[in-house]
C-alpha cells in the first residue's frame, strides 16, 4: 500500500521510533516569538544547556508589537521587557532575529515563507498555534507550547504520536468572487472546532489546485481552528515557482536536488487516508462569522441563525451564549450587521496578494462614516512592496490607517485592540470573546468582504458595491 | 516535575463547551516572562461576572476541573495550563480537549482526563447539588472517583499511556530525549545538504 503524503514527511524525520512510545521527530525549521519564548530559554539556563541547531532556529517579533510608531522605544513597559528579553535571548544562545526595523521583522509565518526557509517535506514547529500555515507547502507544520520549544531548543526534536490521516477535496472551481477565506470558514462551519481533532489533514482536489501559494497560506493557517493537528498541501509547480526566486532557497545544484525530492512528495494514489471529507467548490459563497467561535458561520447573504436550528444540545447553549455576547438577534439579515471596525491583516490574510485584493476594491471609495479601516501588511517586506506598488496611497486616500508589520488587531496583545462592545469585520482567525479586546465582538471574513465592508460600513461583499453603483 | 499519582481535590463544575485558551488567559496577560503568577489571568473576562462560579467563595479552593467539550482550543499558549496551575488545579477533565493544550498540560504536569460526556454531565450535576464536593482521579487505575452511596460515581477515563507513565514517574521530557543523543546524531549525519538552514554553515 502507498503513502500519503504526511506520512512520507513524517517517515523521513524520524530518529526512534519504538513500540508504545510516541515517535521521536527531527525538527528542521523552529520559528520563534517573544511571547512563548522567554520561559523556554530560562529553562536552558536553568538546566545548563545550549540551543542545539542555532543555523535550525529563527526568531522575529510580532505578537506583542506596535504597529505606529514601530521606530521608537516600545511604549509600554510589560511589552519592552519582553520584547528585549528576546533579544537578549537571542543575543546569548546565538540565534538568527529579525527585530523591529529589519526588513524580514513581521509575523513569523509571512517572514518564514518569504525568506523561502518554509520548504516542501520540512518539520516546522512554532509556539503558535498558526504555525499551520506552513503545510501549504507540503510541510508539517504545528503549533507547540512552551515547554516543547524548551525541548527542541534543546534537542531539535520532538516526541510526537502520529496522527491518523484525513484528505479534504475540494471539487471543482471557485466560484467567481469566493476566496480561500471563504472555502476554510464554510469547511469549518462543516465540520465544527473539533471536527479535525487528532488529523492531519491533506487539503486536495481542483479548487485547491488552482490557489495561489499565499491563499493555499490562508487555507492552511486556519487548520487548527477546527482542531486538525496539521493541514497540508501537496507541493507542485505553483510552490516551486514561488520558491525559486527566494533568498533562502536552494541554489544552483542544490535546487536540483532539493525539487528531485519535492517532486516525490505527494500522496500515493492507492494510498488510503483514515477519513475522508468531499467538498464541492460550487457550493461555497462569501462566508462570515456571526459566532464567538470560527465554526460559528453562515453565508454572507444568509441571517443570523437561532439557537433553535441546532439540534445538538451543547451546539445550542453555545449559540445562545454567542449571541448573548454578539449581541445579535435571530434572523437578522448578516449583511445589515453595523461594523465599527475593519481589520486587514494578520497570519492569515496579511500578505501581499491580500494587500492588493483589498486595495483593488477599496480603490475610488472611502471608508464609511463611522467606520474606521486599519491595514496592517504582515512583515516589513511585504509593507515595502505594497508602498512600491502605491497601494499605501490607494489605502489612505480611502481614509483607511496604513501601518507598520505585527500581528496587530488579531489578538489584543498589543495597542492595537478593539474597545468593549465594538463590532469588527476582521481577516484574521479568531472571534472568540474578548480575542481582539475585552468586549469586542468579532466577524471573521475574507479580504474582499472586509475592503467592501469597510466602505458600506455593514458587512458586505464586492458585489453589494456595485448595486450601490448602478442606482 | 512532580509525580501524579493521584488526586482528592474539590470539583469545580464548569458548564460550557468550546473553551478557548483566549478564555482561559487572554492575550494580555501573556507579557510576562515568567511561569507564575498567571492566577490573575485566569478566566479573567468571566470572573467579572459575578455568577461565574469561581466567584462563589466554595470553590476557592478548587483543583479538579470538570469541563465541556472543546476544552483548550485555539491558541497554543502554555500560559493556560500555567494560570490553571497557578490557581490550584491539578486536573482538568473534559470529553475532548484541543490538542495542543492536552501536550500542554502533560508536558507541565497538568493531568488532562478524556471521560464521557455523559460521566461531566453525572458530574456536573453531583457539584451542583453538593457544592465543593470533592473528586478523585486516580491516575494509577485511570478512575475518576465522585459522591459515595448508591449514587457514587465511578468511571475510567482515557489518557496516552506515555503521558501517563511520564506524570507517574515524574520524568522530564527533555532529559529522556537527550538520553537518545547517538539516534539524534546519527540522523543529523545523514541530513541532506539542501536542506534550509538560518545560519551560514559554521
Amino acid at each position: 500500500m502507498g503513502k500519503t503524503l504526511s506520512e512520507k514527511v513524517w517517515d523521513e524525520h524520524v530518529v526512534r521510533s519504538v513500540e508504545g512510545e510516541p515517535d521521536l521527530l527531527f525538527i528542521d525549521l523552529h520559528l520563534i516569538h517573544e511571547v512563548t519564548s522567554p520561559q523556554a530559554f530560562d529553562g536552558l539556563r536553568l538546566a545548563g544547556r545550549q540551543v542545539r541547531r542555532p543555523d535550525l532556529t529563527l526568531a522575529t517579533e510580532d505578537h506583542n508589537v506596535p504597529t505606529l510608531d514601530w521606530d521608537k522605544p516600545i511604549a509600554d513597559p510589560v511589552s519592552r521587557t519582553q520584547v528585549e528579553t528576546l533579544r537578549r535571548n537571542c543575543e546569548e544562545f546565538g540565534v538568527r532575529l529579525h527585530p523591529l526595523g529589519d526588513i524580514e521583522q513581521g509575523i513569523v509565518h509571512v517572514v518564514g515563507p518569504q525568506l523561502g526557509l518554509t520548504q516542501p517535506g520540512m518539520t516546522i514547529v512554532c509556539g503558535d498555534s498558526h504555525t499551520s500555515t506552513h503545510g501549504a507547502f507540503g510541510a508539517i507544520a504545528h503549533g507547540i507550547g512552551t515547554s516543547e520549544v524548551e525541548h527542541v531548543l534543546a534537542t531539535q526534536t520532538l516526541p510526537q504520536a502520529r496522527p491518523k490521516t484525513m484528505a479534504v477535496t475540494v471539487n471543482g472551481s471557485l466560484p467567481e468572487g469566493v476566496t480561500a477565506k471563504d472555502l476554510i470558514l464554510y469547511l469549518i462551519t462543516q465540520e465544527g472546532t473539533g471536527g479535525g481533532q487528532g488529523f492531519i489533514v491533506e487539503y486536495r482536489g481542483q479548487a485547491i489546485r488552482e490557489l495561489s501559494m499565499e491563499a493555499r497560506m490562508t487555507v492552511c493557517n486556519m487548520s487548527i481552528e477546527w482542531g486538525a493537528k496539521a493541514g497540508m498541501i501537496a507541493p507542485d509547480e505553483v510552490t516551486f515557482a514561488y520558491l525559486a526566486d527566494k533568498p533562502e532557497a536552494p541554489k544552483g545544484a542544490e535546487w536540483d536536488a532539493a525539487l528531485a525530492h519535492w517532486r516525490t512528495l505527494v500522496t500515493d494514489d492507492d494510498a488510503v487516508f483514515d477519513k475522508e471529507v468531499v467538498v464541492d467548490a460550487a457550493d461555497i459563497t462569501p462566508w462570515v462569522t456571526w459566532g464567538t467561535n470560527p465554526g460559528q458561520g453562515a453565508p454572507l447573504g444568509g441571517t443570523v441563525p437561532s439557537p433553535e436550528d441546532f439540534e445538538d444540545a451543547s451546539d445550542k447553549v453555545a449559540a445562545e451564549n454567542a449571541l448573548r455576547y454578539m449581541d445579535l438577534e435571530a434572523g437578522t439579515p448578516l449583511r445589515e450587521v453595523r461594523v465599527d471596525t475593519v481589520f486587514v491583516g494578520s497570519c492569515t490574510n496579511g500578505r501581499l496578494e491580500d494587500l492588493r485584493e483589498a486595495a483593488a476594491v477599496i480603490k475610488g471609495h472611502k471608508v464609511a462614516d463611522g467606520t474606521r479601516m486599519l491595514v496592517v501588511p504582515g512583515s516589513a517586506r511585504v509593507r515595502l512592496e505594497a508602498e512600491a506598488e502605491g497601494l499605501d496611497l490607494v489605502f489612505k486616500e480611502a481614509g483607511a490607517e496604513w501601518r507598520g508589520a505585527g500581528c496587530s488587531m488579531c489578538l489584543g496583545m498589543n495597542p492595537d485592540t478593539l474597545a468593549p462592545g465594538e463590532r469588527s469585520a476582521s481577516t484574521s482567525n479568531r472571534n472568540f470573546e474578548g480575542r481582539q479586546g475585552k468586549g469586542g465582538r468579532t466577524h471573521l471574513v475574507s479580504v474582499p468582504v472586509a475592503a467592501a465592508t469597510a466602505i458600506r460600513g455593514t458587512l458586505s461583499s464586492p458585489a453589494d458595491l456595485q448595486t450601490v453603483g448602478s442606482n | 516535575m512532580e509525580k501524579f499519582t493521584t488526586h482528592t481535590g474539590v470539583g469545580v463544575p464548569l458548564r460550557r463547551s468550546d473553551v478557548d485558551t483566549d478564555q482561559i488567559i487572554p492575550a494580555e496577560y501573556l507579557k510576562r516572562v515568567t511561569r507564575t503568577g498567571f492566577e490573575d489571568g485566569l478566566f479573567a473576562a468571566w470572573r467579572n461576572d459575578p455568577s461565574f462560579v469561581l466567584n462563589n467563595p466554595v470553590y476557592a479552593e478548587g483543583s479538579v476541573l470538570v469541563a465541556g467539550p472543546n476544552f483548550g482550543t485555539g491558541s497554543s499558549r502554555e500560559h493556560a495550563v500555567w494560570a490553571l496551575q497557578n490557581y490550584g488545579f491539578k486536573a482538568v477533565l473534559s470529553p475532548r480537549f484541543g490538542d495542543i493544550f492536552r501536550g500542554n498540560s502533560g508536558k507541565a504536569g497538568l493531568l488532562a482526563g478524556t471521560v464521557d460526556e455523559k460521566v461531566v454531565q453525572r458530574l456536573w450535576d453531583h457539584l451542583d447539588e453538593n457544592p465543593g464536593a470533592t473528586v478523585t482521579v486516580d491516575l494509577e487505575s485511570r478512575t475518576v472517583r465522585a459522591g459515595d452511596g448508591p449514587d457514587a460515581i465511578e468511571d475510567s477515563f482515557d489518557i496516552d499511556d506515555y503521558t501517563r507513565w511520564r506524570l507517574l514517574e515524574g520524568l522530564d521530557d527533555i532529559g529522556i530525549t537527550l538520553g537518545h543523543e547517538a539516534d539524534i546524531a546519527a540522523y543529523e549525519a545523514n541530513r541532506p545538504s539542501w536542506k534550509a538552514a538560518t545560519l551560514p554553515a559554521s
